[in-house]
């Protein structure tokens, strides 16, 4: 199996998809000449010209809102946007239109339109590029949210986004696209509302999904090494949620420890604590923690950011709460 | 030229033809749209008030000159997007006037089976993609369905787009607009804007809430070819709209109308007070009504007598009845109904 970056895992697949459907375009600030901020898309407008791979103005609500109206003729736009962050400028655009036709036209339109990009911090970008928006986007029936946290879960997602028949917000990370792993040759899709196993064990089950997946991984690592096995879930979709595979491993470790990158107050770990409680509470040995972002706007300071975001000692520090 | 009292505080120049001489057929065939449009209006706000219609209540009473016009100046093939005040469009379109009807009694039905209601009407079998409720919100919609025409090879199909003077002032509308008006230099934007200014956005009107009431002017601003028209006569606005689409058709470039127009009933169905506006105002507007003007001149072409006025209105009514009953009669939507299309693929729906 080849290993890819993120970053190409996410090029390639648009390449394959652009080839295999004329109908796919691409479209966003500084996609084409510049090739894109994170580079996902250098270039492509070499390969399939101005009219398949659109340098918008900084303009979100204008060509979001243009993508919505390209896929309900019938093409299959992949929007991208700088940062999540100034998905907000279109958020009317997104949440009372993309999410909406379908259902206020009685199926009569639909639209199929990936809107891909960076989300949650990068380093020291403060407050206004830093944000982390899953729950925002996974609050609204009509939109799919996917945040794959691997270059092979990014290429099968993104598939799975392209072909798919209604609006996908496809959360990435600043600090994900330079991520190296194996990525399958053969044409495969991830389908939405399956999460995935990262890890086996008995003793408590990690729950998360995107950047915050690895540093789970290196604290379960770690406290493997002091005799508690982690059975980590990588959520891959947060909407639809697979709750199905959390409580199935709940229902084994009788523990649980939820982690995101945003801010704990009505958040993903919430919402997963929530269906734990609904579906497993008397599996539970002990209350599940959530490891959050700190309840503040991202700070600049490195020093104050570092302490903003979850990390691997939360992690295990929440962990060994849980287990005690 | 013939200067065209704007409102209280505002007055815009308006460019009128000479009466182009559509056939006197095309012109009765209009007058018989425009007239049961306006019985449809008044019979969803009787239904409205006996409470039979929900929600909000938009009615196009005094602007029918506009959609007649445009919607007589575009082909079958030609697509439409437009705000929440929509009933005109669809009815004009040929959708089942019972099947609109139903949808404002959100009986299943309904063209969107019930779940869009008054605001958000759609029949994209005719080539209709939907009324919007928020304000300017659509207007980037239809800028991308417009490049969408000219993507695949060419073609001479047009998008056109209804809005109202209240979207003007919206970041919406002046980010479609710079889109359109970019992709316009590649011929990929055959986008045709229809402003219909009924002289108020909801209860502001266009001075107070305008800086440059000429309105048209913006449309410059973007390097869109516009017009301004008289919005109550409908040879005026099929002359000006069938040239402007012709341009778009062969370029696709967008262009652009200012129809200066009126709207009779408030804002909504459900506003009884209408402090921002004089009932003199009102009475202004009405002395110009579309339906009138029409008939007066379909009279003097010796088209129309009493006899035919009045079963023409018999005529109108009647299919609004028949509209009504078929609403009446018809089932409410099944509670399964709830949770379908809300995603394409229902397995994908939440585990």
């Amino acid at each position: 199996m080849p290993e890819l970056t993120y970053r190409d895992a996410l090029k390639s697949t648009l390449v394959q998809e652009m080839d295999r459907d004329p109908r796919v375009l691409l479209m966003g600030e500084d996609i084409g000449v510049y090739g894109g901020t994170f580079l996902v898309t250098e270039g492509l407008l070499a390969r399939y010209g101005p009219k398949r791979v659109i340098d918008t103005p900084i303009s979100e609500a204008g060509f979001i809102g243009c993508g919505i109206g390209m896929a309900m003729l019938g093409l299959r736009p992949v929007i991208e946007v700088m940062t999540w962050n100034f998905s907000l400028v279109a958020a009317d655009q997104i949440i009372q239109n993309a999410a909406k036709i379908r259902y206020f036209s009685g199926g009569q339109a639909g639209v199929p339109m990936v809107i891909r990009g960076p989300n949650g911090a990068g380093v020291q970008l403060s407050a206004q590029h830093s944000q982390a928006l899953e729950s925002l986007y996974g609050y609204f029936p009509g939109l799919f949210v996917a945040a794959p946290a691997t270059p092979a879960d990014a290429r099968g997602l993104l598939r799975t986004a392209i072909r798919g028949s209604d609006p996908v917000i496809f959360l990435e990370n600043a600090s994900l696209y330079g991520l190296r792993g194996e990525v399958p040759d053969e044409e495969y899709t991830v389908p939405f509302g399956q999460a995935a196993v990262a890890r086996h064990g008995r003793d408590v089950t990690l729950v998360t999904h995107g950047r915050t997946l690895h540093m789970t991984l290196a604290a379960a690592a770690q406290l493997a090494a002091g005799g508690v096995e982690s059975d980590v879930i990588d959520l891959r979709t947060l909407r639809p949620l697979d709750m199905a595979t959390v409580v199935e491993s709940v229902r084994r470790t009788h523990r649980a420890v939820v982690i995101e990158d945003q801010g704990g107050l009505y958040g993903v770990a919430g919402e997963v604590m929530a269906g734990i409680y609904e579906r497993a509470f008397d599996d539970l040995d002990a209350p599940v923690v959530r490891v959050s972002g700190e309840d503040v706007p991202m700070p600049y300071a490195r020093t104050l950011e570092v302490l903003a975001q979850p990390n691997e000692a939360k992690i295990m520090e929440a962990v060994r709460r849980t287990v005690a | 030229m013939t200067r065209v009292r704007v409102n209280g505080d505002g007055q815009a120049m308006v460019r009128k033809v000479e009466h182009p001489g559509v056939d006197t057929d095309v012109l009765l065939e209009w007058y018989r749209s425009m007239v049961f449009v306006r019985h449809f209006e008044e019979q969803a706000e009787r239904s409205f008030r006996r409470g039979k219609v929900g929600g909000y209540l938009h009615l196009y009473i005094g602007q029918e000159a506009v959609a007649v016009g445009v919607l007589g100046a575009i082909r079958d093939d030609d697509i439409i997007f437009a705000s929440y005040r929509d009933h005109a469009y669809v009815l004009l379109r040929g959708t089942d006037p019972g099947a609109v009807m139903a949808e404002l009694y959100g009986k299943a039905t309904g063209v969107c089976k019930g779940k869009g209601g008054s605001m958000h009407l759609f029949d994209v079998q005719r080539g209709f993609y939907g009324g919007y409720g928020v304000v300017g919100g659509h207007l980037p919609l239809a800028a991308g369905a417009a490049y969408t025409l000219r993507y695949d090879h060419g073609g001479d199909r047009v998008c056109v787009c209804f809005l109202g003077d209240g979207a003007m002032n919206t970041g919406a509308f002046h980010e479609a607009l710079n889109l359109a008006g970019l992709w316009g230099h590649d011929g990929l934007c055959p986008l045709v804007l229809v402003v219909e200014n009924n002289q108020y956005g909801m209860g502001t009107s266009v001075p107070r809430s305008s800086a440059v009431p000429a309105l048209a002017s913006r449309f410059d601003a973007y390097d869109i070819p516009n017009e301004v028209c008289d919005g109550m006569d409908p040879e005026v606005v099929y002359d000006v709209v069938r040239r402007g689409v012709d341009e778009v058709r062969r370029t696709g470039r967008p262009w652009a109308v200012e129809t200066l127009t009126y709207r009779y009933a408030a804002h909504g169905a459900a506003d009884l007070l209408q402090p921002y506006r004089a009932k003199t105002e009102v009475q202004e507007w009405r002395q110009r009504d579309p339906i009138a003007q029409t008939e007066q001149r379909l009279r003097h072409a010796g088209a129309l007598d009493d006899a035919k006025v009045e079963a023409i209105a018999a005529e109108a009514e009647r299919r609004v009845q028949e509209a009504v009953t078929f609403a009446e009669a018809s089932p409410e939507p099944a509670p399964g109904e709830l949770y379908t299309d809300v995603y394409g693929d229902e397995r994908q729906r939440e585990r």
